[in-house]
């Protein structure tokens, strides 16, 4: 596909008008229209449910509206199939990281992956060929991933890195990103607003979906709110972010940020003395309290996560010492883990903590009750009655919005689904409870419930979290910790209620890091 | 809490719509009501079909193919596949009658030597598939193939019968403890043949334990979601080696029946058993509309493969068209489970 950028000024990149869609007795899609100018980036807003990914797949040709024209460059189209609307010029980054590349293939391979699907790269393909032709595209965003990896070994981030390459790559006329910096840290996220940034200088429209109040105040020039299937404000800049989150949930957002006062410092639960998370980083220390939530920060890459897995009993640290209430600390792995009272809610939630459903065990109630079977059960029998009972009791202190404590995760929505795995592991008491991005892909009212819920879980047990966000890890945390190359490069003798030296410090750190060449680790 | 974050797509309201609700019962139990059809038109066609004496020895030839189908069962659980038991079994049928004609170990040993080998082989389809990273499909692909040929060795490739000549020249003298053939021919009241009984316990055992017990839960969580299991504590690999032991150990003892119905080392006796096994794993995919590997459906579906054959032997319909029958049967019924059922979401 060759640049296809009409230059008809008058029609606009993307007309959708009269959407409707619903499934089952949902009605997701109401009349809902919207128009993308060629240059001009439109941000999509819009809680969980609000029908923003059925728009997207729409756009891209996955999903049949009900009713409703669309328009390309003033065309009417009909997108019967994902490579209809290729042919058209519309491209999506997709929010689900299943749908961003093909495990098994290298990343060579998926940054080709159009070319080898629809024709376009010859027959007969060498490996040269695809490299060079690879690099040409990962360039093109200055994207920095061994191409002979293979795909399934990325983290989230990586994967999502890949997959925008590829999609600027197609030259397409209208791009849509779905949620593309849930999993990127803030130096990746400026990467792509350079992109994004180019692609409208060059004439292409951009719909951005999005959470993330600061990057769409950032990137966008039209904000279009959705609820309820309905297009409920349309603002140009200046935006009143605070008017259009108020649209968007349909009524005021209160403080989010409101921090507990500083509290004088519990009996350390965790202490970590000059340990290493690789051969090549050098030491740290890090000590968390009992009552405390402390945010590691950081970008992609850091050691956030690979932080978490050593406190779980996933990887070890290779030096060092580690102290739980006191004693010597080295989990094997997750069960000596959780038996010794430290739980973690993995990163990516259908990855690391869900079952897919028809699994028995696959319901609000087998989620929760997974990891505590061992004391729940008697003589290995299931009490069900026990698990239901907790299910409800998380599914009532969370406010999870469901049928029922028998529904499966598939059938709420993602802030609720994240609400569970937060409930599973306050189900019962633990010394520290380690969570990896917690509040990925979910709005701002979701958000706040569980930063609430984390809040009231903390009393006795330390909480340790690992986000991308430097904002989130603001609102949530009583102390911050900023890492770079596996270690904690500023410590938290900045407490949240100064939030503008520690942003500055934050800043600094990232700073530094954009400028180095950024390592790889998953 | 959050106003829109509630909103799960369609979800409870369709049960409401009457033909939905009829729909959803018509995929619980289409395969009863396909089964209870076969009844009728073969007991119309002919009367001896439903006679008691038929039927439980359409439950015995069940008995084994249930069997294999539940350690099949527990091994699609763990997202694995167990293409041998079917081999395992004639193995095992070779082996028990070595043990007794050559070897001439008495019953006792027999049974404790076959068990004890389908364990073993379940563990090495096992290690391989954990330790040596091999598809599960492969190893127990390449199993399959290492068994047949294994099991025709000792006996240079003949059947295995009292009075053997054996490779070196000399006659086996041993020959079948009476006791064992009560396993595979003793009738409890002249009518329940002892294996459909034994199957019988250990299915409802296995019901149990898949359905009932966290380490059910746990095979089948570790089958859909291998990460979260571990993170959740499971020991993950423990459990799929687990699974390939239960399912060579159940196998072993389908070959153990077969032998002592049989009386004699068939050499080929087994060779439907792994296609009859698996089809009735599949088909309890589609039983109560699960839609995942579970006991009563792989038993029902064992129930089905047999009376659609008995059935197609009663009719007098040639025997060499059986497993076209049986391939039409398996891929009706994957039909029901995968296609219709595509409709929910």
């Amino acid at each position: 596909m060759k640049l296809l950028v009409p230059r008809f000024e008058s029609s606009p990149a993307l007309r959708l008008a009269g959407m409707d869609k619903t499934y089952g007795p949902m009605q997701v899609l109401a009349g809902f229209d919207l128009s993308v100018g060629c240059g001009e980036v439109v941000a999509l807003m819009g809680a969980n449910g609000a029908g923003k990914s059925t728009l997207a797949k729409i756009a891209s040709g996955v999903v049949q509206p009900d009713k409703g024209r669309i328009f390309v460059a003033g065309r009417e189209v009909s997108l019967a199939s994902p490579r209809a609307a290729r042919e058209a010029g519309i491209v999506i980054v997709h929010q689900s990281t299943d749908h961003l590349g093909v495990p098994g293939l290298s990343v060579a391979e998926n940054l080709v992956l159009d070319g080898l699907c629809a024709g376009g790269i010859g027959v007969f393909v060498h490996k040269r060929k695809i490299h060079q032709k690879a690099q040409a595209v990962a360039a093109r965003i200055g994207l920095d991933v061994p191409l002979n990896r293979d795909f399934g070994e990325l983290g989230p981030a990586h994967r999502q890195l890949v997959a925008i390459a590829r999609a600027v790559a197609a030259d397409a006329s209208v791009l849509v990103f779905d949620e593309p910096t849930a999993t990127l840290a803030a130096a990746e996220a400026a990467r792509l607003f350079d992109v994004i940034e180019r692609l409208r200088a060059r004439g292409v429209g951009i719909l951005y979906i999005s959470h993330r109040l600061a990057d769409i105040s950032r990137v966008a020039d039209r904000i279009v709110v959705m609820r309820n299937g309905r297009r409920v404000a349309d603002q140009v800049q200046p935006f009143d972010l605070a008017a259009a989150v108020k649209a968007m949930i349909g009524r005021d957002l209160d403080q989010i940020g409101t921090r507990r006062a500083f509290a004088p410092t519990g009996r350390p639960i965790l202490n970590l003395d000059r340990v290493r998370l690789t051969h090549a980083s050098k030491p740290f220390d890090l000590s968390i309290h009992a009552g405390k939530i402390m945010a590691v920060t950081g970008a992609l890459g850091s050691g956030k996560s690979r932080l978490l897995g050593a406190l779980f009993g996933v990887s070890r640290f290779v030096d060092g010492r580690v102290d739980l209430n006191g004693m010597p600390w080295r989990p094997r792995g997750p069960a000596e883990a959780i038996a010794g009272g430290v739980f973690m809610a993995g990163e990516d939630r259908w990855r690391s903590s869900l079952l897919p459903p028809f699994t028995p065990g696959a319901d609000i109630a087998g989620t929760v009750a997974l990891p505590h079977r061992r004391r729940w059960s008697g003589f290995g029998f299931i009490q069900g009655r026990r698990e239901h009972a907790a299910a409800r009791q998380v599914i009532d202190t969370l406010g999870i919005r469901c049928g029922g404590t028998s529904d499966t995760l598939d059938r709420l929505s993602g802030g609720n689904q994240q609400k569970v795995v937060l409930g599973r592991w306050q189900a019962t008491p633990c010394w520290l409870l380690l969570l990896d991005e917690p509040f990925q892909g979910i709005d701002v009212g979701a958000r706040r419930d569980l930063i609430a819920a984390i809040r009231a879980g903390a009393r006795d047990a330390a909480t340790l979290i690992a986000t991308s966000d430097v904002e989130e890890a603001l609102q949530v945390a009583d102390t911050v910790a900023v890492m770079r190359n596996h270690t904690v490069a500023c410590l938290p003798g900045l407490h949240t209620a100064d939030p503008s030296s520690l942003l500055a410090a934050i800043g600094a750190a990232e700073a530094s890091e954009a400028g180095e060449k950024g390592e790889f680790v998953t | 809490m959050s106003v829109e974050a509630g909103i799960a797509p369609a979800r409870t309201g369709g049960l409401r719509h009457p033909g939905e609700r009829i729909r959803r019962s018509l995929r619980r139990y289409a395969i009863f009501l396909i089964l209870a059809a076969m009844i009728v038109l073969f007991n119309a066609v002919e009367p001896a079909f439903l006679r008691v004496n038929n039927l439980f020895s359409v439950l015995q030839s069940v008995a084994v193919v249930a069997l294999l189908g539940i350690g099949v069962t527990v091994t699609l659980a763990v997202d694995g596949f167990d293409l041998s038991v079917g081999s395992i079994a004639s193995f095992t049928l070779m082996l028990s009658s070595y043990s007794m004609v050559v070897l001439q170990f008495g019953a006792a040993e027999t049974v404790a030597l076959a068990l004890v080998a389908g364990a073993s082989i379940g563990l090495i389809n096992g290690l391989m598939i954990i330790g040596l990273r091999i598809p599960d499909l492969l190893a127990t692909l390449g199993m399959m193939f290492v068994l047949a040929g294994l099991q025709l060795i000792p006996s240079g490739g003949r059947s295995i019968t009292i009075g053997l000549n054996l490779p070196d020249g000399s006659v086996a003298g041993g020959s079948f403890d009476p006791a064992f053939l009560a396993i595979g021919r003793y009738k409890l009241w002249e009518v329940v043949p002892l294996p459909v009984i034994i199957v019988s316990v250990l299915a409802i055992a296995f019901w149990i334990l898949m359905e009932r017990t966290r380490w059910g839960r746990v095979f089948y969580a570790v089958g859909g979601n291998e990460t979260a299991s571990h993170l959740a504590g499971a020991p993950v690999k423990a459990y799929r080696v687990a699974a390939y032991i239960i399912s060579g150990t159940l196998a072993s003892l389908g070959g153990v029946f077969e032998a002592a119905r049989v009386g004699r080392g068939d050499a080929f006796a087994g060779s439907s058993l792994l296609l009859d096994s698996v089809a009735a794993a599949l088909i309890g995919f589609a039983v109560l509309d699960q839609r995942h590997a579970n006991v009563i459906g792989a038993v029902t579906g064992a129930i089905f493969v047999g009376i659609v054959l008995n059935g197609l032997t009663m009719l007098n319909v040639p025997y060499y068209t059986q497993d076209f029958v049986k391939g039409i049967v398996l891929v009706g019924a994957l039909a029901l489970t995968f296609g219709i059922g595509r409709g929910r979401r």
